[in-house]
């Protein structure tokens, strides 16, 4: 089976954001970055169900030239070839989904697994458009039964089932009140949540593979897509600075401030 | 854990190309993940964390810079780079990787007939089997060539008596590299034996009350009447320019690894000081004491980092002679040492117990700072390179 998985670039988790003081967006200098975490776990799960079911994994990026690195990692963990959609300039999710959905219509996969949300602009958007543009069915927050210490995980076990005819695939999805169980047909769309599996390190000879394997280049012209945002950012700002605690003498003062202050009881 | 912005204040970065970077941001991640949570237990134990080796085997670190035989062949800056990452977890593993890499690999891979490098290396790169290597002996450390170790022609083999020490491994090793003098002969006759665990008369043994490495395995080999076939003989190099060369290249990579250590020790001191308050609710980072301390340690890092990089890049362009890398390992070194010791300072009382790490890696910077030519020998070859003086004769 073809597994199309993305790979976006966003800033390292861990690293601290700066707000610009006119508030047109970040501080971009000293940044490090990072294939988007739950990008991450996707490409994980397309290796998995490749290596179960034989096939291929393909991994695509939107941007400009700096987001081969992402594509490179994906390749080093194991990915078979990448696409790169040259852009530089802001993107909004619709024009991200409707760019995702000509590269899916040109490679024609089974799935496309994608993050369930980027944790730049944490939007939550791109998987279900896509899914509404292409007409498939989606399975969104993927998650799985056993536990990322289980004897499933360790054996790198994919959590997606797919059907012994190869028509559908079986997601379980973290909802509010526990897991929901989904059967879809294929082709689909699925976005990762977090326990839905633990990344492999990408290895040194991987790394070294990845240099030789293909990407070739798109851009949004070539797939026909209009790019022209729909949304602006009107401006940016950080969330204003957490008050100090205070110490209270007893627990009647505790319970009264409680009830009167902050109204918790 | 993300490294502070300001342990990289120079870019170094930037002179990195994105596959030495990726190299080492992969074993970075595993270090944090698997090495961290579990090395002070390890060390306080004395054990030597086994079940690591299928992770850093199935990640390809050992002997990440060899072509072929299921080896990554990654640069020099790259497999310096690796081993920095597994030195910032613990020099007792980051040794494990040397010794298995550049000191039983590679003369494995120089040095060794096609047969013995099919037999060997795939299952070396697996972790499948465990390297050691014995030069130095009870008596015979900074001088190598008055080696007692012996071989002697027997039929159609050879018969190897000798002892050696200090050797990482050695006690968990499938195979050792074991240099010996060859029949009746000086320096010049030193030939390389591949032991095997099992052959009769050879044994090991751990080297018990190490208060440094105490996460790595630190043995003494003894050889009794060892019969070792003539395949196992490393048909390809003679004389103590085989063992030297293996100990120039991991010397290469040490010099580049303890930057690991020092990086761990700042970047821990750096927390510390800036979350430890004393006297008036200010933490001692706003002390100017603590702030000369912290600027120490930083400026020997860049130092260090841009000492390591120059010589292993010299390495890949053929360039490199044995007096740099002497320069290089004396400096970082000592460097990382004197980092360690600043660091231990900076934690008071907290600094001597390992629910920190600076007085680990300072206990096992104390073995790097004697181990892969004494701190003193490297000072002898820089003088004589300086003044065309041997200062050892």
């Amino acid at each position: 089976m073809k597994i199309l998985v993305t790979a976006k670039r966003v800033e390292d988790p861990e690293s601290k954001i700066k707000v610009k003081p006119d508030g047109s967006g970040i501080v971009q200098e000293g940044l490090k970055y990072k294939i988007n975490p739950f990008d991450e776990i996707g490409v994980e799960e397309g290796l998995r169900l490749a290596a179960k079911h034989g096939g291929e994994v393909v991994v695509v990026s939107i941007g400009g030239k700096e987001v081969q690195e992402q594509l490179r990692h994906a390749l080093a963990m194991g990915a078979h070839r990448a696409v790169w959609v040259n852009h530089t300039g802001t993107l909004d999710q619709l024009a991200l989904a409707g760019l995702l959905q000509k590269v899916a219509e040109k490679e024609k996969p089974d799935m496309v697994i994608l993050g369930k949300q980027s944790i730049d602009d944490d939007q939550n958007q791109v998987g279900q458009y896509l899914a509404e543009f292409l007409g498939w069915s989606q399975a969104t927050f993927a998650s799985k039964v056993e536990s990322l210490e289980s004897e499933q995980e360790k054996n790198k076990v994919p959590a997606l089932q797919v059907g012994a005819d190869g028509k559908t695939v079986r997601v379980v999805r973290e909802v509010d009140n526990g897991l929901a169980t989904l059967e879809c047909a294929l082709p689909a769309v699925v976005t990762t949540d977090l326990r839905l599996n633990l990344p492999r390190y990408a290895s040194l000879p991987g790394i070294m593979k990845a240099k030789s394997k293909p990407i070739e280049e798109l851009t949004p012209e070539k797939l026909g897509v209009d790019v022209t945002p729909k949304i602006q950012v009107l401006k940016m700002s950080s969330p204003p600075p957490r008050k100090a605690g205070i110490k209270v003498p007893d627990v009647a003062t505790l319970v009264d401030k409680l009830r009167n202050e902050a109204k918790a009881v | 854990m993300p490294r502070a912005e300001i342990t990289d204040l120079l870019l170094i970065d930037q002179l990195l190309t994105d596959e030495e970077r990726a190299a080492r941001d992969t074993v970075a991640r595993f270090v944090d993940r698997e090495v961290l949570p579990i090395i002070g237990q390890h060390f306080r134990e004395g054990t030597f964390p086994a079940h690591l080796i299928p992770g850093l085997a199935e990640m390809g670190v050992l002997g990440a810079n060899l072509q072929g035989y299921g080896c990554a062949g990654m640069n020099t800056v790259s497999y310096g780079l690796i081993l920095q990452e597994l030195e910032r977890g613990d020099s007792g593993l980051r040794s494990f990787a040397s010794v298995q890499g550049s000191l039983c690999m590679f003369p494995i891979h120089a040095y060794g007939s096609e047969e013995q490098k099919q037999r060997f290396l795939p299952g070396m790169a697996e972790g499948r089997i465990i390297g050691c290597f014995g030069l130095t002996e009870p008596d015979f450390g900074s001088n190598p060539g008055g080696m007692r170790a012996r071989a002697r022609k027997d039929g159609d083999g050879w018969v190897l008596n000798g002892t050696k020490a200090w050797i990482t491994n050695g006690a968990i090793a499938d195979v050792a590299v074991v240099w010996a003098k060859t029949e009746d002969g000086g320096a010049e006759s030193v030939r390389g034996f591949l032991v095997e665990k099992g052959m009769p008369g050879f044994t090991a043994r751990e080297i018990p009350g190490k208060f440094s490495l105490r996460a790595s395995v630190t043995s003494e080999l003894s050889f009794q009447d060892v019969r070792v076939p003539e395949r196992n003989v490393l048909p390809k190099v003679m004389g103590l320019k085989g063992p030297l060369s293996c100990l120039n290249n991991a010397r290469l990579g040490i010099a580049f690894a303890v930057t690991g250590a020092a990086i761990a020790c700042f970047e821990g001191a750096r927390e510390y000081a800036l979350s430890r308050v004393q006297f008036d609710g200010k933490s001692i980072a706003g002390y100017q004491l603590t702030q000369e301390k912290l600027a120490d340690m930083l400026q020997e890092i860049v130092k260090a980092q841009l000492v390591g990089l120059r010589v292993a890049r010299l390495k890949d362009e053929g360039k490199v002679t044995p007096v740099m890398v002497s320069l290089a390992k004396r400096n970082n070194v000592k460097a990382a040492l004197e980092i360690a010791r600043v660091a231990r300072s900076i934690y008071g009382a907290n600094g001597i117990t390992d629910a920190y790490p600076p007085v680990r890696h300072m206990l096992n910077l104390e073995s790097v700072f004697t181990y892969e030519g004494t701190h003193e020998v490297h000072t002898l070859v820089l003088g004589k390179a300086i003044t065309g003086i041997d200062a050892f004769n």
